[in-house]
């Protein structure tokens, strides 16, 4: 039971995925036969002459089913007796592929000895029929004369009925002299109206020129589609290319498609061709950055096509960087990887807000989870100085809480990067200051220590640790601070109580921790004391 | 630039690696393995350049890529490697290691282990950014800063350094069976000693000053106090773990951030580099560093040189050769092997068995992996 109802679930998704890809198949069809429209009409501007030979290859080449049907019939035992045998020779015929056709009609001519006459002239007049050459030396209107004779010439066989014994001859006749109501007996054979207008002019006005496609075009679209079939959105959309209308075109696939990707690469192309500069905007910039901006919007907002985006902002003269500048930040991160790969974008195109905005979100990212080195390498690399003295606090308040450094790798290892912030510098120094005396060199540590305060480096709030961090260093056995150095820290000390005690007593403060704080200053000016006095009869000593 | 196939795989590769071929088998490796990341699905996938692996004859030309099998991985696939000849291991920006075993009889992959959340934050997860392993065991670093070890079959994690880095670790490899090297995200290297029971490193090598994020390491294959590293600068370092706490010798090389960097296994005299910007650079140092200067920089020359060479696999002349770095007196040659693309090339790996080498490129951001192949080049 359960075997079933997954298997026909299966069949379902796989139905639903086969329509899908059948409808993706569709629209890129359609999307590369008004491609290759465009091609020829605009890009190549072919002028009359050359414009049919390129419209017939552009038929051609998206009517292909026609060679697939003629190596059906072919590769069966008897092609002239295959039932699709007169399809393919009309089918040929229709497309202007005459040694094709007539290769063809050999097979039929071989098995009617009969009509072997009738044959043969078909397959001269299929041979004589003329083609225009670009590049030789034959004139336009040298070529219009030599086409109209052999217009003539079938026109005099089909008046005199030579084919009249064998309709499928005739039929080919009729279509070789244009009959329009012969051609549009063979819908289903053409199959679209373009193909009928192609067919027609071919074997009609084969000097057509540029100006005169969209009429025929229109009159063609007509005469193709019943009266109640209404034109599909392609059909409008290839009708205004036979008009020339550009903008039509794009403003038609723009509704159309279902994605910017065509629109915004044709009219890229067209207007590298300088084929847009006549039309502005009231909006933006021009119409290919409106399309190009429009399209690589959609594919930032792509989990993983995000980066390809990039380039198309950067094509875009006007307004591609303030977009690129307003996307960039909104990239989901989620590992150091994407990160730096979205910070490499940035800093190559100098967006240094950005780069700052991307860095800060990395650092809050490391103090969220508690990862204070990992957020102060992100603050020194946006060069954010309130945020790393931030993180800065947050490492002294946490020396103050255990008494030992955290990440030392990192502080230790600050380098000119300290200087980022007054914070920071503190902490970079203070971390040497606890080196030094780990050493055992005091004087230097001692001398740093005093300088912390002096320089007014250190953060009043923090003036007590340092001077408690001094009573070890007083109490040694040699001397260590000098008599000024001493005086210096008395100096610092009174002007810590002072202020403390001016400030009015705080009630919720209990009485205990007033006393501890108080029992240290006394302790502290006890230690200056008997350090100043030692080291006025050390020095005193040393002078005489 | 020789025998560049490339192959559109419609996803973002970030990692790719040779099966490894036993050495016993005179076999060229043709099966690789590729991650990909930043997908809506990611996945793992094994691919073969052999004729064996598709049967399709008109589906591309010989030597194309074919997929063998893939299968979903939860996150980006951060870091890969092969444990043995039929598992592969995983790092996952979700924190999670997983083994996944390659059946090859039935050309598919099965989750064989998984550890989720290895990495991890107090209340969130963190990415796993490297993995190196030599069977059964697994190393793995992260975002989160510890170094975890792993034992294949085995669920119980062996050992954990907490806190072995303050910012993130970005690459770990082997220096020794009991040793660890990994790089971080302000320029240093840390030494490892497993043997040891303290969790501080035995030693810190660092870029002095600058603290530019190392990304890769790897190690010389037969001289193991030669490592060389690549970071964000896209400078390749090359540094020697006995004598100095600095690099040795930088050496100029990409635009950006250089992803990974490996010595050919076999033929350490050449190395790869791949880039952010878009290069895969191959480096060859002639080892002779002895000798007189008129017979070198010339191509003829250091061919020769270096065929005089190659049967005396780990000589000391070896050492100066990537030691000394010096690229301005011609002994050091760079060869770009992509034409020039803008898209990163995420992953590199290179595999030598015998005269040729294969380094297979992931180049992740075009949606495309390329294997190339520059057996020409590494022959004799």
């Amino acid at each position: 039971m359960y075997g079933r109802t997954s298997a026909s679930c299966s069949f379902y998704k796989n139905a639903q995925v086969a329509t899908q890809y059948g409808n993706q198949v569709s629209i890129l069809l359609a999307i590369e036969l008004i491609w290759n429209l465009c091609e020829v009409l605009f890009i190549d501007a072919a002028p009359a002459g050359s414009l049919l030979l390129h419209l017939l290859d552009w038929v051609r080449l998206h009517k292909a089913d026609v060679d697939e049907k003629a190596r059906e019939v072919l590769q069966s035992e008897s092609p002239a007796e295959h039932h699709d045998y007169w399809d393919v020779v009309v089918s040929y015929v229709l497309q202007g592929r005459l040694d094709e056709a007539r290769h063809m009609l050999v097979k039929q001519a071989t098995l009617q000895p009969a009509a072997r006459k009738m044959y043969k002239l078909m397959d001269s007049l299929l041979s004589k029929m003329p083609f225009y050459n670009p590049g030789g030396t034959q004139t336009l209107t040298e070529f219009d004369v030599k086409w109209r004779h052999w217009h003539e010439e079938v026109d005099r066989c089909l008046q005199d009925s030579s084919f009249a014994s064998n309709r499928h001859l005739e039929i080919i006749c009729k279509i070789l002299v244009g009959d329009e109501d012969t051609l549009l007996e063979h819908k289903e054979l053409l199959s679209t109206w373009y193909h009928f207008l192609v067919t027609r002019l071919l074997f009609s006005q084969p000097t057509v020129k540029p100006t005169e496609l969209h009429y025929y075009a229109q009159s063609c679209m007509t005469m193709f589609l019943d009266s109640r079939s209404v034109p599909e959105p392609l059909d409008n959309i290839l009708l205004a290319a036979f008009e020339f209308d550009i903008h039509q075109v794009i403003k038609d696939c723009s509704i159309a498609l279902n994605n910017w990707w065509f629109v915004a690469h044709l009219t890229d192309l067209l207007d590298h061709c300088k084929l847009l500069q006549s039309h502005n905007l009231h909006f933006g910039s021009n119409l290919r950055e409106f399309l190009l901006l429009e399209y690589a919007s959609g594919l930032f907002t792509h989990h993983s096509l995000w980066q390809l985006a990039v380039d198309y902002f950067d094509h875009c003269p006007e307004f591609g960087r303030v977009y690129l500048e307003l996307q960039i930040e909104r990239v989901p991160v989620d590992t150091e990887r994407k990160a730096l790969k979205v910070l490499r974008i940035c800093e190559q195109r100098q967006m240094s807000e950005q780069v700052r905005s991307i860095c800060k979100i990395m650092a809050m990212r490391g103090l969220r989870n508690n990862r204070l080195g990992s957020a102060l390498s992100w603050s020194i690399r946006a060069k954010d100085a309130a945020f790393a003295t931030l993180i800065s606090e947050r490492f002294l308040q946490d020396y103050c809480a255990k008494g030992t450094f955290s990440d030392l790798d990192l502080i230790d290892n600050l380098g000119p990067a300290m200087l980022l912030s007054d914070r920071l510098t503190f902490l970079g120094k203070y971390r040497e200051f606890h080196k030094l005396y780990e050493e055992k060199r005091f004087r230097e540590a001692a001398k740093l220590l005093l300088s912390l305060m002096t320089a007014k480096i250190a953060p009043r709030s923090f003036w007590m640790t340092l001077l408690t961090d001094a009573l070890p260093l007083l109490e040694q056995k040699e001397v260590i601070f000098s008599a000024d150095q001493t005086y210096e820290l008395m100096f610092c000390l009174e002007e810590l109580t002072s202020s403390l005690n001016s400030a009015p007593p705080s009630a919720d403060r209990p009485m205990q921790e007033e006393d501890i704080e108080l029992t240290k200053v006394e302790l502290l000016r006890l230690a200056l004391a008997r350090n100043l006095a030692m080291a006025i009869v050390k020095e005193g000593t040393v002078e005489t | 630039m020789e025998n560049v196939n490339a192959k559109y795989v419609s996803q973002k590769v970030s990692r790719t690696r040779w099966k490894p071929v036993s050495v016993s088998t005179l076999q060229q490796p043709d099966v690789f393995a590729a991650g990909s990341w930043d997908n809506e699905d990611n996945k793992i996938s094994i691919w073969s350049i052999g004729s064996n692996g598709g049967s399709d004859m008109d589906d591309g030309f010989e030597g194309d890529p074919q997929l063998l099998c893939e299968h979903k991985h939860d996150g980006d696939v951060l870091d890969l490697q092969f444990l043995d000849q039929d598992r592969i291991v995983t790092a996952s920006s979700t924190g999670a290691v997983s083994i996944y075993r390659h059946h090859q009889n039935s050309q598919t992959i099965s989750l064989a282990q998984h550890w989720a959340r290895a990495h991890r934050y107090p209340c969130d997860n963190a990415p796993c950014t490297g993995v190196v392993c030599s069977s059964p065991e697994i190393v793995t670093v992260g975002e989160d800063g510890r170094i975890i070890v792993f034992r294949a079959d085995q669920e119980a994690v062996i050992r954990v350094i907490e806190n072995a880095d303050s910012s993130t670790i970005h690459a770990v490899t082997y220096l020794r069976t009991t040793e660890i090297l990994t790089v971080n995200s302000i320029g240093q290297l840390k030494l490892w000693d497993f043997r040891q029971q303290s969790n501080s490193p035995s030693q810190i090598l660092s870029l002095s000053g600058d603290r530019v994020p190392l990304h890769c390491v790897d190690r010389h294959p037969n001289q193991q106090h030669i490592v060389a590293t690549g970071g964000q600068d896209g400078m390749l370092c090359v540094w020697d773990v006995r004598q100095s706490s600095a690099p040795f010798s930088l050496m100029e090389a990409h635009s950006a951030e250089m992803w990974e960097v490996h010595f050919h296994p076999t033929n350490p005299d050449h190395l790869f580099t791949c880039s952010e910007d878009g290069s895969l650079l191959h480096w060859e140092t002639s080892s002779q560093s002895d000798m007189p200067s008129f017979l070198q920089g010339g191509r003829n020359t250091s061919m020769m040189s270096r065929s005089a060479m190659a049967p005396a696999g780990g000589n000391q002349s070896l050492v100066n050769a990537w030691l000394s770095g010096d690229s301005s007196k011609g002994r050091l040659e760079t060869t770009h092997m992509l034409p020039s693309q803008t898209l990163s090339v995420n992953s590199l790996d290179v595999l030598g068995q015998f005269e040729g080498t294969s380094p297979v490129v992931g180049a992740g951001e075009v949606s495309r992996e390329a294997a190339a192949e520059d057996s020409g080049r590494m022959q004799r």
